[in-house]
């Protein structure tokens, strides 16, 4: 296993997939000739070539559009979205188009399409540029929505996705790029739809995902100098969600906080949430909490940002009410 | 023109190339932070052109927005102030350096999603014209935003509707690292007008007095019922896309070319040719200049931070 930041362990996925299958291709803006906007595709135009390192013009809905119509012809291109942000430009696509075309035409049409991009605040961006909305499109049935948090993760869940034969969402954190961690090397598949526990505990679980998995591991850490053991499950895949790690870590804490960076209100923290009142009422032994962004549009100024974004001492604060 | 309004130009073009040679050291100081898009060698467009548009006129651009806020006379203090995150800064320090705004003086705002206000544009003209007020809308925007559909929408739009828009194309020649002819299937981007039927032409935007005569004459046929016209504006930008840029997509001796027609350079020459100025008259005015700046960082330095409560307010008008 190599020690691998999460910026060259996606670059290492997309690479590997792309020697293993020539139908594999990258379309996107910047990914080219600049090598990528966070530098994932750093090299790659000069070793496969325009052809399949394709830069675009600033075009949202076309590059989005384009990667359903070749995928429908059997290809299986990577398109890459700059940031999450410019996904509302090519909405239609994502959600009208490649989350329903396999469905309404009764099954005929296969889109082995992956779009990847980038979520996520605490840059200075302002609002339009630092948006976590990456529950609005876990709500679409037909796309599948995965950001992972660890740098293995990321590789074996992007040569999942491009493997799937299915649209996948793939959300990268725009601050998790220079995070470090082992990465088996090779063809290491984590597959999509599959929570996993992080960290092992026996007091409380904290159930949450990409970015908020490092913020939530700071927080246990500081939580088990004070003898409270704290579990955590990552969730890697928003659709399809996989409760069962949840439900299993909650049988034995009775004690769950939903940490994520997004909105709290209709956010993974409401579907979360909801499915543990639903389904195991009678395990929980206070109310939920939910650590959250505030509900407002981020600002520009470093200060207010850092206040409207979840911090460390927040996810204390709520694993304490809880206790 | 009068002397004093020659010197006003030159006034705004380095009271804007001094601004942001120092926010990109105060970027680089860590005291901004976000992105920090320069506009440093395309000071003659927006220069020019906004020097042409009456009070009532509005102007909209993108994000490479603090040439056209000085322009449209928002103080560097103000404009100083944003860029620093600070309550007094035109946008209270919550939209940063892409989101300079500043409704009073008819300017509304820095837009940081790639063609989105172009549609707005529409709006904003189809204000005036609803209320029979007589001003013409200026949108602004780059190279690379003539192939987002938003463009294609609002051109047709204002055309259909015969609204008050000057479509103006600043192109810089790239769109971050994509040059205008492998991204867009037209190289001269003004043709793009054509499909809708527009009036429309090109201008070198490197001479400050080319830009201002050409606008003062389009807004005014604009303004006497020529329905929306796009001008195209060629000009080129001495440094990177936003601070951090590696500009492996162009050559540094491509850059030095363009260098030599720096826009406050040709001005210069060409108010001391015409004699309208002189070379110590003109480093006056750069010594000026360099003190508006200075007390600008002093001014948003002093300033406060916003409130926490800062983060709650203008999420809606109203509770
Ligand atoms: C919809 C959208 N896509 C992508 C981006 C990222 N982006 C910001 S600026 C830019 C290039 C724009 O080029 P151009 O319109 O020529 O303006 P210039 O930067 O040259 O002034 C890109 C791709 C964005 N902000 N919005
Ligand atoms: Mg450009």
């Amino acid at each position: 296993m190599a020690r691998l930041t999460m910026r060259e362990a996606i670059s290492q996925a997309l690479w590997e997939e792309m020697e293993r299958d020539p139908d594999v291709f990258i379309l996107g803006e910047e990914v080219g000739v600049w090598g990528g906007t966070y530098a994932v595709t750093k090299g790659f135009y000069d070793h496969f070539g325009a052809e399949r390192v394709r830069d675009t013009p600033i075009s949202e809905a076309a590059i989005v559009g384009a990667a359903i119509g070749a995928a429908l012809t059997g290809l299986r291109p990577v398109a890459e979205l700059m940031t999450i942000n410019f996904a509302f430009v090519a909405m239609d696509h994502i959600v009208n188009e490649a989350a329903k075309l396999h469905y309404m035409f009764g099954g005929q049409m296969v889109l082995p399409l992956v779009i990847r991009t980038t979520s996520g605040g605490g840059r200075q961006l302002a609002a339009t540029h630092s948006q976590t909305p990456d529950a609005i499109f876990a709500h679409f049935p037909g796309l599948k929505v995965v950001a992972p948090g660890t740098p293995a993760d990321a590789k074996g869940l992007l040569k999942a996705s491009i493997r799937s034969n299915d649209p996948v969402l793939f959300i990268e954190h725009a601050t998790l790029y220079q995070t470090r961690g082992e990465v088996p090397e090779g063809d290491y598949i984590v597959p999509i739809g599959k929570s996993a526990i992080q960290r092992a505990g026996r007091d409380v679980t904290i159930i949450t995902y990409s970015k908020m998995l490092e913020i939530s591991m700071k927080a246990a850490d500081q939580l088990a100098r004070e003898g409270i053991e704290t579990e955590i499950v990552d969730l890697r895949t928003l659709r399809p969600l996989d409760m069962e790690p949840v439900f299993d870590s909650i049988k034995k804490t009775n004690r769950a906080v939903i940490v994520e960076e997004g909105w709290k209100s209709y956010g993974v923290g409401a579907e979360v949430s909801a499915r543990i009142y639903e389904q195991i009422f009678d395990y929980i032994d206070a109310p939920i909490r939910r650590v959250a962004q505030k509900e407002v549009p981020l600002p520009y100024n470093r200060t207010l940002e850092q206040m409207a974004l979840p911090q460390v001492e927040d996810v204390i604060a709520a694993v304490k009410e809880v206790m | 023109m009068e002397k004093l309004e020659y010197l006003d130009l030159y006034q705004q073009m380095v009271v804007i190339r001094r601004l942001e040679e120092v926010a990109a050291e105060l970027y680089q100081k860590g005291k901004i932070g976000g992105f920090l898009h320069l506009y440093i060698g395309q000071e003659a467009v927006s220069t020019g052109l906004i020097s042409a548009r009456r009070p009532e006129d509005r102007v909209i651009t993108a994000y490479r927005d603090h040439g056209v806020a000085i322009n449209c006379g928002i103080s560097a203090n103000e404009v100083m102030a944003e860029l620093l995150g600070k309550v007094t800064g035109c946008s209270r320090g919550k939209g940063g350096s892409m989101h300079l705004a500043d409704v009073s003086k008819n300017f509304w705002g820095g837009h940081a999603i790639v063609g989105a206000h172009l549609p707005i544009a529409v709006g904003l003209a189809l204000g005036d014209v609803y209320k029979d007020r007589k001003a013409v809308t200026i949108c602004m925007f780059g190279d690379g935003a003539t192939n987002i559909g938003f463009l294609h929408e609002a051109l047709n739009l204002s055309k259909v509707w015969n609204l008050p828009v000057l479509w103006v194309c600043e192109n810089n020649q790239y769109g971050m690292g994509t040059a205008v002819e492998r991204a867009s299937a037209v190289s001269e981007i003004r043709q793009k007008a054509c499909g809708y039927g527009m009036k429309n032409e090109a201008i070198n935007g490197m001479d400050v007095i080319e830009v201002r005569e050409t606008a003062l004459r389009i807004l005014e046929e604009i303004r006497n019922g020529s329905g929306p016209q796009l001008l195209e504006i060629d000009t080129y930008r001495f440094r990177g896309h936003s601070m951090g840029d590696p500009e492996r997509y162009r050559k540094a001796e491509e850059v030095h070319q363009w260098q030599e027609n720096d826009p406050i350079g040709i001005y210069r020459r060409y108010l001391i040719g015409r004699e309208v100025a002189t070379e110590a008259e003109l480093n006056e005015q750069d010594g000026l200049a360099e003190q508006i700046v200075q007390k600008a960082v002093e001014f948003a330095e002093a300033s406060p931070e916003p409130s926490p409560e800062e983060l709650y307010a203008h999420v809606y008008v109203e509770e």
